[in-house]
Order: structure tokens, then C-alpha cells, then sequence
């Protein structure tokens, strides 16, 4: 063969397997709409979404619901980022700028190792550990409820909003740190008014990243948020969100029945919000990338 | 926080001594500030480190009297309450070996495409932001997934191959990722050498870049095993079963895994509480299989680099 046609053709090979992603991406849809879509024959759009009563069981009169699950799902979502924020960003300031060599040489480990972690773990952990902890120190009837299965989410999305800040900030052209320290600004005021500013954009990325991480997380939810599918009133209520039903129910679903479509139903919501979220993290990286300290 | 302008104009009016301990004043405060900021966020970095600590610490303090020689190498006995967990560990190992199978040829040629081929445009977009967004596709989601295309759709089974691929295809973003790094820590000198001396691209991807980039791949890989090993809710539908008598025999057979087992002892079986010992027992299991090849993957990384910064 001409050396040039085989080079040519070994390049259409790696453009093949580099769109493979793609492909599986668009495959994972294409199977979720179709295991999916048959839902809304027997279930309004509407009625779906906006349903409060998750009954799918029911030999009488099944509901198909899933406003609980959705609402379970945010909650713990959002409970969880009000912890994992915080200590993902401060954790990725003091390993960008302040500690040692030493020391980020150990901190670094170690939050990969809790990044690690199987969530099947933390879960147990969560069941075994969290829960009577929380009901003998905080006197409430049941351990496992939202704010437990929030807690262990956190630690889970924080070495994703940890690690995608660090880099961020190590991003941060070092003439823009050193001219503010230069007009006599202390090392915090730097910090304050140059360097987290400056990557500000790529802390909102790993913020977005984090959540992410937390709404599509199953294992965790699945054994201890408590698994109860009404729409929670108070911090401590048991909740079911979305990924925990569909693991916990897809087992005893007949194949191809209502119930069976409703999960892949589901399924759909979630993939769509977590690819809503990844597009949004991935718009804001690109848009308001810096690129040198001239674009600031 | 002082208003700066203050010091500034009352200094004239001032004897020299009071605005002086102002502004010594003034610095006390900022330097107090930073001192206290930064112990705040010593804070936040200690209980993360306090969170592994205190979840590993208490794995291994309940878990470690449930290690034996016969609970590695026994397979569990009276519907599980007693015995071992060797089929889940030979089920979790050929999982995650067979996904890196699956997941080290596409998520490195991917790479290589990435990196050695492609041009900065609208294609290289695409393919990172369908790499983005596979790496952040939630696992159910690849679990149903893998139901429905490899388990039905291509009559797979619940079965050791339909994991594989599910599984392959959740760790091709770790793949891809780690690839790509060790391609960029090859220097561009290597690459000029190479195609100087008349090689084409392919045979300077070859026998050259590939080769020095091959430790950096072998890091991804053993990141990946790490992550296939301890994923659940992706096997829970596509391989994994509650308890099979046989030991795997072909690409078709069902599995044990590790994750599964935690998972089926502590929430569905009969005696949760009296199997506790074991699902300790197989939590430390599992830990010390993925930490251990964490641990890995970052030594041999810190030795690369500093192999790269001689």
C-alpha cells in the first residue's frame, strides 16, 4: 500500500474510535427514549412530572408521579452543596496557594482516595455508622433521611469541586498575584481580590460538576436516604430520589411492563439534568476561559 | 474592614506617633485576618482528610476481625449467613480487568486521535464535550443502559460480557483523560527527532510517543480497574447476581461481585444483622482492592514525574 493512502487510513481509524464517546453517548439515548417514551401512553407528560404519588405497583390504580422523587432529588442535591462547596473551594485555595509542597503532596492523595471511594461504601457507612449516630444524638425517630444521605453526598462531590478548582487556581497567571502583592496587598488580600476572582469561572465549572455528581449518584441515596417517595417537609424526613427508585424498583419490574417504561421514564429526567448541568459546566469553562492575564 | 481614606487625612492633624500605631494597628488586623483566614481553611482541607480517616479507620477496626483465610477463599455457605466472598472477589476482578479490556484500546486510540491528530475546531469540541458529558452520565443511567442494549437488545444475558461493556464504556472517560495526560508529557523533541529522520506520523506514534507515554496509559489503567471495581448500580442489572453456586465459565455466565454483596447483605437479606460481620468484612475487602490500586497509580505517577523533571 502507498505509505500516504496508510496513513491516511490509520487517521480515519483514530477519528473512528474518538467518536465512539459520541456514539455511545447518542446510543445511550436513543435506548433510553425508546425504553422510555412508551411511558407517556399510558401517563401524561404532565401528570408524570407534576404527579404526587409514586405508586407503580398498585394492581388497581397504578400512579406514575415522580414530583417526590424530583423534589427528593433536589433537596438532597442542594442540602448537599451548602456543605461540599465550602469545603471543596477552601480545600482547593489552601492546596493552590497556601500549603507546602510537603503538605500538598500528602493532601493531594488524599483526596483522590476520597474521591475513590465506592459509593456502595460510603453508603454502608452511612447505614451502619451515620444513621443511629444521628438518631441517638439528634432524638429522631428514623437515621436514615435526607440529612444523612446529604452528608455522605457531600464528601462524595467534594474532591470533584476540590480538584477542578485547584486547577483553576493554579491557573492564574502569577503577574496578576504578583502585582497585587507588589501594591503592598497581604497574601489573603490577593487571594481575595485577584486570585479567586480571576478563576472564578472554573470554580463555578467544579460547583456545577460537583452537583452533578450528587444528583446522578445512586448507591448512597439508594441505602440511606430512607427511601420513602412523599415530598420532604423537614431536614430529617426519610426521601426517594430519583436514582434510588429506579435502582431499587428496576429488579421487580416485569420486562416491558408500565412500571418497567416509567423507570427508563425516569432514567430520561435524570439523564437530561445531568447533561443540562455538563453542558452549562463545559459553557462556562469555554466561554469565560482565561487565557493570559490580557483578558481579565 | 477601615475605611483606607480615614488615616490619610487625619494624619497631618495628628501627632506622628498616634498615626503611626494606627497604621501599625491596621496592619495587626490584616496580618490576624490572614492568619485567621487561612486557619479556616487548614479547617476545611482537615475535615476532608478527618472524613477518609474516620470512614477507612472504622472499616478496617469491624472489618479487620472478619478477615481470614478461609473468608478469602471460601465461597459463602447457609444462604449466606456464614463462609466467604473468593467468587466475589474472582467476579469483581474479572469485571474490571475485562472493562479495562473494553475501555484501554478505544479510551487510548481515542487519545491518541485527541491529541496526535486532531486540530483545534468544531470536531475537537464535539468529541471533549461528548467525552464531558459520558464522564458525567450517572452510573443507574449506564446500568439501564447496559439493560437495555447489551443484556436485551443484543441478547447478552446477565452476564460477564454484558458488564464488560457497560462497564468499559463508564471508564473510557478515565481512560481517555489519562491517556491524553501522559501524550502531552511526551516532550515535542521526541516527536521532531523521530519525524527529522524520516518517519511517518504513525510510526512516531509508534515508536516513539507510545512507548514513553506507556506508563502514564498504565497509570489510567489501574485507575480505571480502582473505578470499575467498586461500581454498583452499573452491574446491579448487566452481570451482578445476588448468589450463584457456580464459579464463572464462560463470558456468558453470571457473576458475584463485591459491591453487589455489601450491598444485597446490608439492605435485602433476611439477617442483616447478623451477617454485619461479613458485610465489614467484604467493605474491607473492596476498599483495600480499590485504595490499594489508587495508592498505585499515584506512586507510580509521583515517579514519573519526577523521572520527567530530570
Amino acid at each position: 500500500m502507498h505509505r500516504r493512502t496508510k496513513e491516511a487510513l490509520i487517521k480515519q481509524v483514530f477519528l473512528v474510535t474518538a467518536i465512539t464517546s459520541l456514539a455511545v453517548l447518542a446510543l445511550i439515548m436513543v435506548f433510553l427514549f425508546m425504553e422510555g417514551t412508551p411511558t407517556f401512553s399510558f401517563v401524561s407528560v404532565k401528570a408524570f412530572l407534576a404527579g404526587l404519588d409514586w405508586y407503580p405497583t398498585d394492581e388497581v390504580r397504578p400512579d406514575y408521579g415522580i414530583l417526590p422523587l424530583i423534589a427528593a432529588s433536589g433537596a438532597v442535591t442542594v442540602l448537599s452543596s451548602l456543605l461540599a462547596i465550602p469545603l471543596g473551594v477552601m480545600s482547593a485555595v489552601y492546596l493552590a496557594e497556601i500549603a507546602s509542597p510537603r503538605v500538598r503532596a500528602v493532601a493531594k492523595p488524599i483526596i483522590e482516595m476520597l474521591a475513590s471511594l465506592p459509593s456502595v461504601v460510603l453508603g454502608f457507612f452511612g447505614m451502619v455508622v451515620l444513621a443511629p449516630f444521628l438518631q441517638d444524638f439528634l432524638g429522631i425517630p428514623v437515621g436514615l433521611n435526607l440529612f444523612n444521605a446529604s452528608l455522605m453526598l457531600a464528601f462524595m462531590s467534594v474532591p470533584t469541586i476540590a480538584s477542578v478548582s485547584e486547577d483553576a487556581i493554579y491557573a492564574v497567571p502569577r503577574e496578576l498575584k504578583e502585582a497585587s502583592l507588589a501594591l503592598g496587598a497581604t497574601h489573603l488580600e490577593t487571594l481575595a481580590r485577584v486570585t479567586v476572582p480571576a478563576a472564578l469561572s472554573g470554580i463555578g465549572t467544579a460547583v456545577i460538576l460537583g452537583m452533578s455528581r450528587a444528583i446522578g449518584e445512586t448507591m448512597v441515596v439508594l441505602m440511606v436516604a430512607g427511601g420513602a417517595a412523599v415530598l420532604p417537609t423537614s431536614l430529617f424526613d426519610p426521601v426517594r430520589p430519583m436514582p434510588a427508585s429506579i435502582a431499587a424498583e428496576m429488579a421487580e419490574a416485569p420486562f416491558r411492563s408500565h412500571h418497567y417504561h416509567a423507570l427508563f421514564a425516569i432514567a430520561m429526567v435524570l439523564f437530561l439534568v445531568t447533561l443540562g448541568f455538563n453542558v452549562i459546566a463545559d459553557y462556562i469553562s469555554h466561554k469565560h476561559r482565561q487565557v493570559g492575564s490580557a483578558s481579565l | 474592614m477601615t475605611n483606607p481614606a480615614t488615616p490619610a487625612f487625619s494624619a497631618p492633624a495628628e501627632p506622628p506617633r498616634v498615626s503611626l500605631s494606627i497604621a501599625q494597628g491596621r496592619d495587626i488586623r490584616r496580618k490576624g485576618m490572614e492568619w485567621f483566614v487561612f486557619m479556616l481553611l487548614r479547617g476545611a482541607i482537615l475535615i476532608v482528610a478527618a472524613a477518609l480517616v474516620v470512614i477507612v479507620g472504622f472499616l478496617v477496626k469491624n472489618g479487620i476481625s472478619a478477615i481470614s483465610w478461609q473468608f478469602l477463599t471460601e465461597a459463602p455457605r447457609n444462604s449466606m449467613t456464614e463462609g466467604g466472598v473468593w467468587p466475589c472477589i474472582v467476579g469483581t476482578l474479572l469485571l474490571s480487568l475485562g472493562a479495562m479490556g473494553v475501555a484501554v484500546p478505544l479510551g487510548v486510540a481515542s487519545a491518541i486521535y485527541l491529541h496526535e491528530y486532531a486540530r483545534p475546531g468544531t470536531l475537537m469540541r464535539i468529541i471533549r464535550l461528548g467525552v464531558n458529558n459520558l464522564a458525567g452520565v450517572p452510573s443507574v443511567v449506564f446500568g439501564l443502559f447496559g439493560l437495555a442494549l447489551f443484556v436485551t437488545a443484543m441478547k447478552l444475558g446477565v452476564s460477564l460480557a454484558a458488564g464488560w461493556l457497560t462497564l468499559g464504556v463508564l471508564c473510557l472517560p478515565v481512560v481517555i483523560g489519562t491517556a491524553e495526560e501522559a501524550l502531552r508529557n511526551v516532550p515535542n523533541t521526541y516527536r521532531e527527532a523521530s519525524l527529522a529522520l524520516g518517519g511517518t506520523k504513525w510510526q512516531t506514534i509508534w515508536r516513539v510517543v507510545l512507548p514513553s507515554a506507556l506508563p502514564g496509559i498504565l497509570t489510567g489503567t489501574i485507575l480505571g480497574v480502582g473505578r470499575a471495581a467498586g461500581e454498583t448500580a452499573a452491574i446491579m442489572f448487566t452481570a451482578a447476581v445476588f448468589y450463584t453456586p457456580k464459579m464463572p465459565t464462560s463470558i456468558f455466565s453470571d457473576v458475584m461481585a463485591l459491591p453487589y454483596h455489601i450491598y444485597v447483605l446490608a439492605t435485602a437479606g433476611t439477617e442483616i444483622e447478623k451477617t454485619r460481620p461479613i458485610q465489614y468484612g467484604t467493605s474491607l475487602v473492596l476498599i483495600a482492592l480499590v485504595l490499594g490500586m489508587n495508592l498505585a497509580a499515584i506512586l507510580l505517577r509521583a515517579w514519573l514525574q519526577k523521572r520527567h523533571s530530570h
